[in-house]
This record gives C-alpha cells, structure tokens and sequence, in this order.
C-alpha cells in the first residue's frame, strides 16, 4: 500500500513543471498580494469607465486601483460602459451610494458635467482619469491622470521621421472616440510625410485584417501602420504578411505579444500611457486626499505619458506585462 | 367554462365578467409579478436600492427606456418589428443640435426640422414594408445599419469630429432644456420630466389600444393581416402609422439625450432597440403579434431600470452585468409566461 503511494506521488512528482504555470503564476501572486498598509478607516472609493467589454487596456487600470485600494484599505467598486447616457447613470449610482471618493473617465465630458456637478455638491471628491484633461478642473475634479492625446500623437509623428518613414496609415478602431481622432491629428502634425486615416471594425478583428490588408494593396507605398490599441498590432503584422508590404508596424499601449514582437523586430515601437499608473495613482491619490488634504499637480495633469518603448525596453518589461501590470 | 347565457335573452358574449377575471386576463399582470419579485429581490440584495433618491435614479433609467417601449410595444402588438428604433434616436438628437448650429438657428429650429426628419424614416420603414412585403425585421434592419453609417458619416462631413458642437450658448436652449430635460429636486429625491412624458405616452398608447378604433385595427392587423384586409381595416394605413409613432417617441428620446448632454456622440443607439424589445415582451407582448400591453411596456422598462441599477446598488462583479441582465430578463419573462397561463386556465 505505502510502496503504491510513493510511486503514485514519485510519478506526480517527477510529472511537474519547475517553472512557468498556475504555480509559478499563484507564487508570484502571494508575493504581491496586497494588504492594507494603512489604518484609515475603510473607505468606498467608486471607479466608473468609459471602456466596453472585454477591454485589454482597461483590465490594466483597474488592475492598478485594485492594488492601491489593497494597500490603502479602500472597498473598490468598478463599473463601466461605452454610452456615455449609462455611464452617467453609473455615477449618480455612485451618489446616491455616498461614496467616499469618484474616478472617472471623461471620454464624453457633456455628457457627465451635471451629475459631475451633483458629486461635487454632494462633497465627494472627484478624480479624472485617462481622457477629459481640458474639462477635468471646469468640472470641479481635484486632479486629473493621464496622457494627453495629442502629445502623445505628435511624440508619433516625431519617431516616424527618426525612422525615415515617408507615408503612414493611422488605424482607428473605435468611431466615435475623441481621443482616437487627437491621437491621429497629432501625429499627423509632426510627421514630415503624408498620412491616412483608416476606420476599422474594432469589435471584429478578422474585418480590422481585412481592411488593413486591402488598404496596403491598394497602395503598396505604404510604410508604416500605427494601430491605436496593443491587441490590433498583431492583426497588422498579420495583414502586412499576407498583403506582401515591407511597412514597418507601430503601436499604442502595449500588451505579452506586443513586447514579443517588439524583442523579435516584428513591431518597430509602441507608445505606453502606463495604464497601470492610471488607476493606481488616481485611488492612492483619493486616499491622500482624504487622509491629508493632499492634491497633487498643482491645477495642471498629472502625465502617465508619452512613453516610446522599443526592442531595448521590451525585455525588460516583459515579465510586468505578464502579470498584467505594464 | 363557459358564461351561461344572460336570462334578458342578451348575446353571451355581452356578460358581464368579473372585476377579478378582468384583472387575471390582461396581459400585463404577469409583468405585475415578474416586477414585485424582482424589487423584493434587490431591496434584500443591495442596501441603498430602497433609498429615496437610489428609486427616482431607477425611475429616470426606466423612463429612458419606457418612452421608446410604449410605441415599440403597439408596433409589436400590430405584428411587426422596428431594429431602427436604438440609432433613431441618436439621428433625432444629431439633426436637431447639428441643422441649429449650422444655420445658426433657434434651437426650436432644430427641434422642429429634426421632428419631421425623423417622422420621415418612420414613415419610410412603414412605407417600405407595406410596398415590398418583406419582413420588418430585413427593412428596419437595412434602416438601422443605413442610419448608423448616416450617423457616423455625416456628423464627420459637417463639424470634422464624431460629436457635435456645444448649442447650449444658442436662443431658445433653455426653454427646449425645460420642456425635454428639466428635473426637480425635492429634498433627496431628483424627479426628472422624462417620467412625466414616459407616463403620458403610456396613458395616451393606453388610450389608443383599449378605446380608438385605431386599437382595433393595431389588434386586427397583429392578429392576422388578410383577415383584417378584408373586414375593411385599413392595413397599410395602420402599420405606417404606428412606425411614425415608434418614430415620434424616438424624436422625443434623441431631444432629451441632447438637451439633457447638450452634446451628442454620433456612435450611440446601436443596441438600444433590443432594450425597448425586451420591456415590451416582459410587458406581456408575443413576438407573434396581436397580444400585448402599454401598460405592460412600461411594468417591463420599470424591471429593465430596477435590474441595471439594481446590480451597480448590490456591488457585484460588472463583469458578469450582463449575465445577470439577460437572467433576470429570461427569468421575469418566464414567471410572466407562466402566470398567464394560469390565468388563462381559469377562466
């Protein structure tokens, strides 16, 4: 009986995996595991999005507010939708909770400016992030967080010409979003060539391949793509292939097969707003605030970017990316 | 069972039917039901659903929905379909805010050329689906992805942007915001006027089924089309006003969304029109037509508005928000079902 046993938990043994899996992944997760550091009473801070479902980008910054809340011992409540009539819903929920703090995304800033309103009235501070950097401190909101669009457009445009680019294709997967349209303008504005924009289905990648690809035969002179999220990179590196074009890929944001290909030279650069950064700071900050009174950026906002990540950076970001921080 | 015959020699049909059997063979009673468990239901799941200003939050996010269910709901009973309805309302906003700004014109300008517009493809879905006899559910489903695309392509073409330009500095916005976004504030509680217009459509579409000759002939033409034709209802005439109507609350909806955002995104609506689908059937509607209730439209947005708000108030996972929707939706659909039947089973 005891022999049978120490051959089955031998040949179990001898079976496992000393690196990588859901081992390796649940070690590196004990060792990072948040608890709270503070001794603040237990807040209710809300965070309320303009992302869809199923967001890559989005996933990273609620992934930075769930770690700052662990730490600064704050009830995190997420919601998010892409009409901004909902999203406006979703912080007079909020109100009407009696939150202790607001973060919130102003992709469509009208939109929110009453119920905005209504939480500054109700004395619940409030914290932009991400997009609504012009309208962040006319709505009463102590800070805002994030990357303006159209710098980090035209920081675009500036390394295309390092590159010795000459003719660009702006993907845009999302119609209807503002801060796409800023991204492309930018670039457009420093870049020393001519540049195209081209509307894609994003929520349908084998149609945001098909475009791109019939975009590059229509006009094989095409040098270089910029796609404005991580998971559309791939999708042009694959439609580069089958079209036959020498166009070298760029990207916004990164993800695991962005810095993959950007080691292997598939990709020539990506420019990161540090997601992350977003949501961590913007709860840490809402803790400051309520604990010290503390504002920071002095009226203007806080960048989390641009930042130009290449083959030399990718490596060492690697390992972040995989677990979903970078 | 069946009404003996009344002794004054009167047709039987004519009998005088209880209040209680009344009561039991509406179609909306099932809804009643559905909406009582699912407040029951939240009122132990979430704590601050029961506030004061959590319920006026819940019913502004019905009334949303309520307003374009009502029409959405005769439509239905008259045997047809409108996929159009979620981007029209988008369109309505759009016109309105986008024909003032460019003309520089009072913004009841707008208001009004946007009116007729928007009564113009309401009248073109009716129109095509009496001319060609396909289903409504191609015809609208060619007007909705033709209006997304007019959407979209058109606000491009005219102000460079995907969204419209601010009209809120403009004459006559703000007795336009008075009329389509106003609200009161009484203590804690935000009543916004859509409730009162939401109300008003469902009495009014009330009014229409149970007491017009119009009601008639919607129940007629649902219940079956030759049939109607030829007892002399007026079939075309009917359909192609009821899909004016879903298109007169439609332009109702988009002023609101402007005047209460001021600014419209031109990508918005898509989706929305299986929502007013959704309150309808909740609301005791079938999808095969002929069967169905106003009141009913408005008992299901008021489910749609407790249920969307009802998980934000509980604290759940937004990623499984959806999945609860579509639950709680099949499940108040069910109870409903079945509460009809056994209405029906005693009579």
């Amino acid at each position: 009986m005891g022999a049978v046993l120490a051959a089955v938990l031998g040949a179990s043994l001898a079976g496992c995996s000393s690196t990588g899996g859901k081992r390796a992944e649940e070690r590196a997760k004990a060792a990072q595991a948040g608890r709270p550091a503070v001794s603040t009473p237990r807040w209710t801070f809300a965070m309320i999005t303009h992302a869809g479902d199923g967001d890559t980008f989005w996933d990273i910054v609620q992934k930075g507010a769930k770690e700052a809340a662990a730490k600064d011992n704050i009830n995190f409540v997420y919601a998010h939708d892409d009409q901004a009539q909902q999203q406006a819903q979703f912080v007079q929920n909020a109100i009407d909770q009696k939150v202790d703090g607001i973060v919130v995304s102003l992709a469509k800033p009208e939109a929110l400016k009453d119920v905005l309103a209504k939480a500054v009235k109700a004395g619940i501070p409030v914290i932009t992030v991400n997009s609504g950097s012009a309208q962040s401190a006319a709505y009463g909101a102590l800070t805002h967080i994030g990357q303006d669009e159209v710098v980090a457009g035209e920081a675009v445009g500036t390394e295309l010409n390092e590159r010795g680019r000459k003719k660009a294709v702006c993907v845009l997967h999302e119609q209807g979003n503002v801060g796409h349209e800023q991204r492309c303008a930018g670039a457009k504005k420093t870049f020393s060539g001519t540049m195209e924009n081209l509307y894609v289905e994003g929520t349908n990648m084998p149609s945001v391949q098909a475009a791109i690809q019939a975009q590059l035969q229509a006009d094989p002179s095409v040098d270089a793509i910029v796609t404005l999220g991580a998971p559309f990179a791939p999708t042009a590196v694959k439609a580069k292939e089958a079209a036959g074009s020498k166009a070298e890929v760029d990207t916004f944001d990164l993800n695991a097969s962005v810095a993959r290909d950007l080691k292997s030279g598939a990709l020539g650069f990506a420019v990161d707003q540090q997601p992350y950064l977003q949501g961590y700071e913007a709860i840490d900050l809402l803790w400051l605030y309520r604990y010290n009174a503390n504002v920071l950026g002095g009226g203007r906002p806080v960048l989390t970017g641009p930042q130009i990540v290449t083959a030399d950076e990718a490596g060492k970001l690697e390992e972040y990316i995989k677990r979903g921080s970078r | 069972m069946s009404a003996a015959a009344p002794a004054d020699g009167r047709d039987e049909r004519l009998a005088p039917t209880s209040t209680l059997r009344k009561l039991l063979a509406r179609p909306e009673l099932g809804s009643v039901v559905g909406a009582v468990a699912v407040f029951v239901f939240f009122s132990i799941a979430a704590p601050t659903f029961l506030q004061a200003s959590s319920l006026s939050t819940i019913l502004y996010s019905a009334s949303t929905i309520g307003i374009m269910a009502a029409p959405v709901a005769l439509l239905m009973i008259g045997g047809e379909f409108d996929l159009s309805a979620g981007v029209m309302v988008t369109t309505s906003a759009l016109v309105s805010s986008m024909f003032s700004y460019q003309m520089t014109a009072n913004v009841w300008v707008g208001v009004g050329v946007s009116l007729l517009v928007t009564l113009a493809i309401g009248f073109f879905n009716g129109f095509m689906l009496t001319r060609t006899k396909l289903p409504s559910f191609i015809i609208t489903l060619g007007t909705f992805l033709m209006l997304t695309g007019l959407n979209l392509g058109f606000t491009k073409l005219i102000t460079g942007t995907v969204s419209t330009k601010t009209i809120a500095d403009m004459e006559g916005f703000p007795s336009a915001r008075a009329l389509f976004a106003s609200q009161w504030t009484i203590g804690s509680v935000t009543l916004k006027v859509t409730v009162l217009w939401w109300f008003a459509i469902v009495a009014v579409a009330t009014w229409i089924l149970l007491r017009t000759r119009a009601g008639n002939w919607i129940f007629a033409v649902g219940g079956g089309a030759d049939a109607a034709r030829a007892t002399g209802v007026p079939v075309v005439k009917t359909r192609i006003g009821l899909y004016m109507g879903v298109a007169l609350c439609a332009w109702i909806s988009g002023q609101h969304i402007l005047f209460s955002f001021d600014v419209v995104q031109s990508g918005e609506g898509v989706g929305n029109e299986f929502l007013y689908i959704i309150a309808a059937v909740i609301g005791g509607c079938l999808m095969t037509g002929g069967y169905g209730s106003a009141i009913g439209s408005a008992v299901g947005a008021f489910i749609f508005g407790m249920t969307s708000n009802g998980i934000v108030y509980a604290q759940w996972n937004p990623d499984w928000f959806k999945f609860f929707l579509g639950a709680m939706l099949l499940l108040a659909t069910l109870l409903n079902a079945w509460v009809r039947k056994r209405a029906e089973a005693t009579k």
